[in-house]
């Protein structure tokens, strides 16, 4: 069957601003992948179109876009997934700066990630064997330490839209990965952090993060957890 | 051109280059230099676990650790550095979790173990010559073990403040006489060409699996450390070994880890059949990988496979049998994945599954702290080393066990890190020749102004296609030999590869072309090496040639790029404590 993309070009070299072009593609069925289909346009119609891709699975977070108003992985859209009646429209994911085509400059957001001391601070002498954790407390972490970092969750934000300087719902996640492993011992470095009119409290619990995520991560859900958290060290 | 001087360079950020690069100490200058930012590397995509005999859940050894690992390997693999590896995962793994790595965990708190194919113990543990059952070896966090591990490695090195280059292409080695004095690499973002002068350069730029068509490595797995080195005269061993994965998702190649099958899911024919009964009666489906793949493909071949709707035929694995907790709880993405991908619901039908492109034992030779050797007689190369999927060296033989990729990695980036840490401190830099990035430029330049009528998407698929064909889990004289004339071909027409982006940012177009070159590089050794080995030994299997023969057989190819036929050399195998035997499971 044949699908059209409507996808946004924009090449620095060459354009003042971005504009739409549309394609015709051949699709299997309804569980092709987005990201096949604009493979399919690189490869056969227009190598000038760009994007990031690596595993093509979900995994490794680098294909984000805007897909039909929505942040997803190409990946892991398939097209039964999307209104395929009509064109599909794809863009780069919004309110960061464009490289080219949907390629966009992610160094803002890991430069957020890295602001909340994103890895494990334990000055004790390790023991010789692991540091034992309960399963239940492994557990709680699991869910956070599923990001893979594609930048869908900060990108929807709307407090991320009206204030450039909000950590974003991505690091405040990372943040919640560190502050409740119970083998850490940074937390209140990592809430300091996060207590800040641009920090936690900047979320309005508004959930398009967890529309957004790829990985189903209910990061609302962490959020208001670290800001309890941050309530109870006040007291 | 923009010249950069560091006292090392790692190329790739996978498990290997983080791991290497947290040996780098202070007062010394360290790159990192990445095609993708770092946590997109595909160390993220293993799932099932990393092995170590912890004995966490059940009695185990690094003895009979070694010795899977030995077996599995089909003898091939050099036995002084399996022992290496085996005696040093314990340690490796609890590292792992005292930099922060999140593992599930025993009603203990200790680190959960689950079994894995080929690793197994002595049922009676006093009798070292009772019948080997499985053993619960694989350390694993949910099926995304390789996911945290590279966040965890990841985040050690910005604690560590390791300096990274992220999205920098590397296109080749620059060598000085007989010594590696640096890398040639092309800033995506722009395009410009970086010269980085360096005392010692790690290559850790993992596989190969986008030479077949499918495959469960992502698309950045084009083989291009093995390129580098092939283009430098320097060999690669063993290339002839390509690790099929048996369970691959039907059409789209996506991993389903083992760790379905170590949680308890079977394989069935289309007789509704638990076929690996027959084929590894003691382990059934928890065999190692190239007899799973064989038994699958033979299934096919005398008519018990399922005929998809795409031409190609698989089989079904079945986990619907399993506790919804287990399928919930411990293998949550893969469920996810035939959910997402088939619309096959786990928990109630089959998931159809087929052999997937999925490892290279081969590699760039090295000594088990890493560095690259030249020749059989382990003659070093001065500043260059290698880890990872990358670097054959060889602890995986003739084929890997699942979870020791994910420990190769830490094992040997961690003692590859040290020995340069240690090279480091006396070395000078070698002189930097004029020409370092001469072929690179020409390359592109090549590229860039070819007016050629081939085109990369159309010449890939058809590599891809004819490898899997010709090249797969079954080989033969006679494809083989089709196959080094169609890769001659192909290495011509990729001369008039002309491509659409003639510009300056963000240049996929170019970086595509170049990577195609390394894909054709890297499919000619492994085409040549299985063309030579007249045997049949672990993942090589020779329809003309059965039998494996340890007479003619028991040694590591080496093979150099010429300009005619790429020259063999045969080069001994470490065999310290165990004689090979038949392997049967």
């Amino acid at each position: 069957m044949k699908v059209t993309l409507r996808i946004q070009r924009y090449n620095p070299e060459r354009d003042s601003e971005p504009y739409y072009q549309e394609f015709i593609v051949e699709a299997g069925d309804e569980k092709e992948r987005i990201l096949d289909l604009l493979l399919q346009v690189k490869w056969k119609f227009d190598g000038t179109l760009t994007f990031r891709r690596s595993c093509a699975h979900g995994i490794c977070g680098s294909d984000g876009m805007r897909i039909n108003g929505k942040n997803r992985l190409a990946c892991s859209s398939l097209l039964r997934d999307v209104n395929f009646k009509k064109p599909i429209v794809i863009e780069p994911l919004p309110s960061i700066p464009i490289i080219k085509d949907l390629v966009v400059d992610m160094s803002d957001f890991y430069k957020k990630y890295e602001a909340v001391k994103p890895y494990l601070v334990n000055n004790s002498p390790p023991p010789e064997h692991e540091r034992y954790q309960s399963n239940e407390d492994a557990e709680k972490l699991f869910e956070s330490a599923k990001c893979i970092l594609c930048g869908c969750c900060t990108t929807s934000c709307p407090s991320s839209w009206s204030d450039e300087n909000y950590i974003g719902p991505a690091a405040l996640l990372k943040a919640y990965r560190f502050v409740f492993d119970t083998r850490d011992e940074a937390a209140d470095e990592r809430l300091d952090v996060v207590d800040t009119p641009d920090g936690a409290w900047r979320c309005h619990t508004i959930f398009n993060c967890v529309e957004a995520c790829p990985k189903e991560i209910n990061i609302t859900w962490h959020i208001s957890k670290l800001k309890k958290r941050l309530a109870e060290r006040e007291m | 051109m923009i010249k950069h001087q560091y006292d090392v360079v790692i190329v790739g950020a996978g498990g290997a280059g983080l791991r290497a690069a947290l040996e780098i100490p202070e007062g010394f200058s360290c790159a990192v230099l990445s095609k993708v930012f770092p946590t997109r590397s595909h160390t993220g995509a293993a799932q099932g676990g990393i092995g170590a005999s912890l004995g966490n859940e059940e009695e185990d050894s690094w003895e009979w650790h070694m010795f899977d690992t030995v077996k599995g390997s089909d003898y091939l693999g050099d036995q002084d550095a399996i022992e290496i590896m085996a005696k040093d995962a314990v340690r490796a793994i609890i590292e792992l979790e005292h930099m922060g790595m999140p593992f599930s965990r025993t009603p203990e708190g200790k680190i959960a173990q689950r079994k894995f194919g080929g690793h197994t113990r002595p049922e009676d543990p006093n009798d070292p010559d009772s019948k080997r059952i499985a053993v619960k070896r694989s350390c694993y966090s949910a099926d995304r073990t390789g996911h945290v591990m590279l966040h965890t490695l990841y985040e050690n090195c910005i604690k560590q403040k390791v300096h990274f280059f992220s999205e920098f292409f590397v296109t080749d080695l620059v060598m000085s006489g007989k010594s590696c004095a640096g890398v040639v690499a092309m800033d995506i973002a722009t395009n410009e060409i970086h010269v980085f002068h360096a005392k010692a350069v790690m290559l850790a730029t993992g596989g190969y699996g986008r030479v077949f068509r499918i495959t469960s490595n992502a698309h950045v797995g084009t083989g291009d450390g093995f390129s580098f080195v092939y283009n430098n005269g320097l060999p690669l061993q063993d290339m002839e070994f390509v690790q099929f994965h048996p369970t691959g998702l039907w059409k789209l190649g996506i991993l389903i880890s083992e760790a379905a099958r170590g949680e308890g899911g079977i394989l069935l024919n289309n007789k509704g059949e638990r076929f690996m009964e027959r084929y590894a009666p003691t382990v059934k489906d928890l065999a190692p990988r190239d007899m799973v793949s064989r038994a699958i493909i033979t299934e096919i071949r005398e008519g018990r496979g399922f005929k998809g709707s795409d031409g190609t035929s698989y089989v079904q694995l079945d986990v619907s049998h399993l506790p919804k907790e287990v399928l919930n709880d411990k293998l949550p993405e893969i469920t996810g994945f035939a959910r997402t991908y088939l619309g096959v619901e786990p928990t109630k039908e089959p998931i159809p599954v087929q052999p997937t492109a999925h490892y290279a034992m081969g590699g760039i030779p090295t000594t088990v702290d890493a560095e690259v050797t030249r020749d059989k007689k382990g003659t070093k190369v001065t500043g260059l080393y290698a880890a990872g999927e990358a670097a054959c060296v060889s602890v995986h033989g003739s084929n890997r066990l699942g979870t020791n990729s994910l420990l190769d990695l830490i094992v040997f980036g961690r003692r590859g890190g040290k020995a340069i840490a240690k090279f480091i401190k006396d070395a000078e830099f070698p002189p930097l020749p004029e020409d370092a990035a001469d072929r690179t430029i020409a390359r592109i330049d090549t590229l860039m102004n070819s007016k050629g009528k081939e085109k990369v998407g159309a010449l890939r698929t058809e590599l891809q296609e004819k490898m899997m064909e010709k090249v797969g889990v079954f080989r033969n004289e006679k494809d083989l030999t089709e196959m080094t004339a169609e890769i001659k071909s192909l290495r011509e027409r990729y001369k008039e590869v002309s491509i659409d982006d003639k510009g300056k940012i963000f240049n996929t177009d170019l970086m595509e072309a170049l990577e195609l070159g390394n894909l054709i590089d890297t499919a000619e050794p492994i085409i040549h090496g299985a063309l030579v080995r007249q045997e049949s030994r672990g993942a090589h299997s020779r329809e003309d040639f059965p039998n494996r023969d340890d007479k003619k057989w028991l040694k590591h190819t080496l093979i150099y790029k010429t300009d005619g036929k790429p020259k063999i050399d045969l080069k001994p195998v470490s065999i310290t404590r165990f004689q090979p035997k038949e392997r049967k499971y």
